[in-house]
């Protein structure tokens, strides 16, 4: 099985995805528990790839090839290293409560939007696994489907608009990503992701393809000032979008930095790395003050998701100003894994915050911070929930927010005095937004009679709720296994980071 | 197979053009007896014809290597034989999807099918030449059929506005074939298209460009490439859709075959010259089309933009003028006529006598309506827009590959920049039939089956086609040597 485990991976969420939409919705009910079935199989086929994966070694395992496209050498090739096991194992994990949250809840072309999700599933981890790059590609864009229409169908009442520019903006990102894959695989004869890295590249050539990837990644990570598309396709979003968006879309930006822009074109990206560092220490400090004044819970997390985003994007080029720094590479591979780990925790921890809007939206249908107050009073097993993960959100310690946050600050120290401070200000802004949304929705007295009403968790909930929160609390305060898995890559990322690929 | 050694036998190569003239005649003399008191026989036995003529395709016109024939008048080579059968395969599809279309309006007469048969000989005809005369013959056995099949539902108004249009415009592009054609001649003193071939070189004096400025415009307005145009749209709109179906899909082989023969083939010496002065056309096809159908409320219309639009991507092909561009036009080409094979067929599907279901606000709700129809339409909307797992992808794919093999970096940005601009109205299709409710009014689809499943093969194919592309490109890659 283990030859084959990355596509049973792959195609086993998408072949329940196909069975479901053939069911129907007149067979809804078993629609329901085999997307349940699937997902939760999916996650138990990651424990194999989880133990069995060698944390010794930088190159890909659980490979598999088949030729593709002879003619043009293009393989169905996947492979996992260390940074995308853990996020293929993200990818598995967040998709259950997904399907979960929406079992009662979606009553309109149900077996449609369960099949949407579990495609999305095997898609997204497709992405993850490729090692081919037209096949990352065809991946990556064909996710872009499901989306859409998962907004555009069970989205609130300015979705089209939201759905739309969801796809026009990440589509013209991507386009000329392609137009980089296919000028390299011109130049080196083949599209795997391997030989893109090891193609040597004019520095010129290599500013064209950073800015092309560039725009793709950017986009989908989102970094200021191209993230215009998230706020309205969060707050537009059903439930599950907004969880699936934030917690995996977003973070195949951050992997498309580690994965192509960084190995590719790395004396670009040595020589642009202020470009990205100064962006995302604007979407770290300008969009957390956005975040702040936001009436609308979802949107507030929404910009809270792009702020600490631009840690990912920090911790992944800091690299460059630490060698400026101090000419050494101590502290650069902390940076990427601060990144890293980053990554999976907010993918846990915005995934969370998203649930629980979504479990007050389900009771009250509003999703403005005005119409709530004191929701503790009422739902008081939800209250510790919700004040648990905004707190993980501000980077507490004993939480994932802390390991990842704490890494890129440290790193970002030995960059110079001015890069950690002024990343530092999220703990400031982070405890701002996250705290204040607490205690305008969770404390306080009863807002209104509609809050009085409320009921508290019932058992499905608690049970999402309460394995975001073991998950969460577990990262947080034994990050050292996945640490450990991401190593090598890691060390082996950083080698390629600061290599030169300018032939002499 | 045939061993080219001793295929001496010019007759048995030209088989399919050869059965198709008797087949023509034959439908028509059996429309004349029996078609009054049967209608439809004639239908059931053009899709008769085309089989039994992919068949004979197959067995006789399957050659493996370049062979002229006829004087030099002909040529038979892998790529006539995979256009031929890729055209009675189209032409099949076409009369499939239209044969509802017909009966529910009370033309269902058999000229139909033998103008389209003629078509599809005209297709052939220019498929196989290999002299300019060759070439004309089958520019204008094509586009008169085509002119008459514009203007069959002789109550429509609009239709007979849009071929009247069609022909006086269309003369005029043939004249300037002619006209270019004659000075090419005059200077070469050959009508053989190796003879030109060989007598033409780089760089070209100024005669050369004259005629083959003349010529590339007859291109383009066969292509319906921007700014020659001007014609398409109205033809998509007015003319029933069956037709539009039929005038969207088919010929574009025999343009595509135009392009080939009479540029690339035919002035291998002044492809400089023709590919500078395709450059600015691909452009402008490009831009105009996808920009000029965003504005659109009228489905056949905004897919008669549309076509433009990919029509660009098929130029650019030629533009980078190397046998990769041209396989990768070849294979644009093919995919494009399979996804407007199923966007026009579900048009055809989705009106009813008195409507005509080609207004996009047709389309709202289309999910509640008739789930089957609309998933196809949104699979072959993706596809156009370029969107993986959908074939149209790997379309698009291929020819910025050649332009980056030729080193086209400009004319790569403009292309993936418009396909963005594109995503949108196919976007739009999408939008209105799964977000939008559909309005009480609208009457029932058609619901015949075995249409439905044709359909539903073609969609299938979009998608197939799309995970799957290795044979396709390989064959297309192939075929063009």
């Amino acid at each position: 099985m283990h030859d084959h485990l990355l596509s049973i991976l792959i195609w086993l969420p998408i072949a329940s995805g196909i069975v479901v939409l053939m069911l129907g919705e007149r067979n809804v009910g078993a629609g329901r528990w085999l997307s349940l079935i699937g997902s939760v199989a999916t996650l138990a086929l990651c424990v194999p790839l989880w133990h069995d994966f060698n944390t010794h070694t930088a190159a890909y395992q659980f490979v598999e090839q088949v030729a593709w496209i002879p003619r043009f050498h293009a393989y169905y090739a996947l492979g996992v290293d260390g940074i995308s096991m853990p996020l293929i194992v993200l990818t598995a994990f967040m998709t259950i409560p997904v399907v979960i949250a929406g079992w009662r809840v979606i009553t309109k072309r149900a077996a449609q939007y369960y099949a949407a999700f579990m495609i999305m599933e095997g898609l997204m981890i497709g992405v993850f696994a490729a090692t081919d790059a037209l096949l990352f590609y065809f991946f990556w864009e064909a996710m872009l489907i499901p989306m859409f229409l998962i907004i555009g169908i069970w989205g609130g009442p300015r979705r089209v608009y939201a759905t739309i520019k969801f796809f026009l903006y990440t589509f013209l990102g991507s386009v000329f990503m392609l137009a980089a894959l296919i000028y390299m695989y011109v130049k080196a004869g083949s599209y795997s992701i391997a030989a893109f890295q090891a193609l040597p590249l004019t520095l010129t050539e290599q500013r064209w393809i950073f800015f092309a990837f560039l725009l793709a990644f950017a986009v989908k990570v989102p970094m200021w000032p191209v993230h215009t598309w998230l706020p309205d396709a969060h707050v537009e979003a059903p439930t599950g979008g907004s969880v699936i968006l934030a917690a995996i879309m977003l973070k195949m930006g951050g992997y498309g930095f580690l994965r192509f822009s960084l190995p590719i074109a790395p004396d670009a990206c040595r020589e642009l790395n202020m470009l990205i560092i100064t962006l995302s220490l604007i979407a770290v400090i300008y969009i957390g003050f956005v975040a702040i004044v936001q009436p609308d819970m979802k949107k507030l997390i929404a910009y809270s998701s792009i702020a600490h985003m631009g840690f990912v994007t920090l911790g992944a080029f800091v690299v460059y100003a630490i060698v400026r720094a101090s000419g050494g590479l101590q502290g650069a591979a902390m940076g990427m894994d601060g990144a890293m780990v980053q990554m999976i925790s907010h993918g846990l921890i915005s995934g969370a915050m998203f649930l629980c809007v979504g479990v007050l939206y389900d009771r009250m249908h509003s999703r403005q911070i005005a119409d709530y107050g004191g929701v503790v009073n009422t739902m008081p097993i939800f209250g510790a929930f919700m004040v648990l993960f905004a707190l993980a959100n501000t980077g507490l310690p004993g939480t994932s927010g802390f390991v990842g946050e704490f890494l890129v600050i440290l790193a970002s120290f030995k960059a110079g005095f001015w890069f950690s401070t002024l990343a530092a200000v999220t703990l400031i802004l982070g405890a701002c937004y996250s705290l204040w949304l607490v205690k305008r929705v969770v404390f306080g007295p009863v807002g209104n009679e509609h809050v009085a009403k409320l009921t508290d968790l019932d058992g499905r909930e608690f049970l999402i709720l309460g394995a975001l929160a073991v998950a969460v609390l577990l990262l947080g305060i034994w990050p050292a296994p996945l640490l450990k898995v991401m190593e090598p890559t890691i060390h082996h990322l950083v080698a390629q980071a600061v290599a030169t690929k300018v032939p002499v | 197979m045939l061993d080219p050694s001793n295929t001496l036998n010019p007759f048995a190569v030209a088989m399919p053009e050869i059965f198709l003239t008797a087949a023509i005649c034959v439908v028509l003399l059996f429309e004349a007896f029996f078609g009054a008191k049967r209608r439809g026989a004639t239908a059931t036995l053009t899709l008769f014809v085309l089989v039994i003529g992919a068949a004979l395709t197959v067995v006789y016109a399957n050659v493996t290597q370049r062979v002229v024939l006829f004087d030099g008048m002909y040529v038979a080579d892998p790529l006539a034989y995979v256009l031929k059968l890729a055209g009675f395969l189209i032409v099949a599809w076409v009369l499939l999807y239209s044969r509802s279309y017909l009966e529910n309006r009370d033309i269902l007469k058999g000229e139909y099918y033998v103008l389209a048969l003629t078509a599809l000989l005209g297709i052939f005809v220019l498929v196989s030449a290999n002299s300019l005369l060759t070439v004309y013959l089958g520019v204008e056995l094509l586009a008169l059929s085509v002119y008459a099949m514009v203007a069959f539902d002789r109550e429509s108004g609009v239709a007979a506005e849009a071929a009247m249009k069609y022909f006086v415009l269309g003369a005029i592009a043939s004249g300037m074939l002619l006209y270019g054609m004659s000075i090419i001649y005059g200077l070469t003193g050959t009508l053989s298209l190796d003879g030109i071939a060989a007598a033409l070189h780089s760089p070209s004096d100024l005669g050369v460009i004259l005629g083959l400025a003349f010529m590339v415009v007859a291109v383009a307005f066969k292509f319906g490439a921007v700014p020659f145009h001007m014609w398409l749209p109205d033809v998509y709109e007015g003319a029933p859709t069956s037709v539009t179906l039929f005038v969207g899909t088919a010929p574009k082989i025999a343009y595509f075959a135009l392009a080939l023969r009479l540029l690339a083939y035919g002035m291998p010496g002044a492809a400089i010259d023709w590919t500078r002065m395709l450059m600015p056309l691909a452009v402008l096809t490009l831009v105009v089309g996808n920009v000029v159908a965003i504005v659109q409320s009228n489905l056949k219309r905004m897919l008669a933009y549309s076509t433009i639009s990919h029509v660009g991507f098929i130029v650019l092909g030629f533009v980078a003028g190397t046998k990769s561009g041209y396989a990768a036009a070849l294979y644009y080409m093919l995919i494009y006529v399979l996804m407007a094979l199923g966007a026009f067929g579900v048009v055809v599907l989705a009106s009813r006598k008195g409507f005509e279901a080609d207004r996009l606000d047709d389309y709202k709700g289309m999910y509640r309506r008739d789930p089957l129809l609309a998933l196809a339409m949104a699979m072959l909307m993706f596809s156009m827009a370029g969107v993986p797992p959908f074939v149209g992808f790997w379309a698009k794919l291929r020819i910025i590959q050649a332009l980056w093999e030729t080193n086209h970096p400009w004319l790569v940005i403009i292309a993936v920049s418009m396909s963005v601009v594109g995503a949108f109205y196919y976007l739009r299709v999408v939008k209105l039939m799964y977000f939008d409710e559909a309005p009480e009014t609208l009457p029932a689809t058609v619901r015949s089956t075995g249409v439905r499943f044709a359909l539903g093969i073609n969609a299938a194919a979009v998608l197939v086609l799309g995970i799957l592309p290795a044979p396709l490109l390989d064959l297309c890659s192939r075929i063009i040597g």
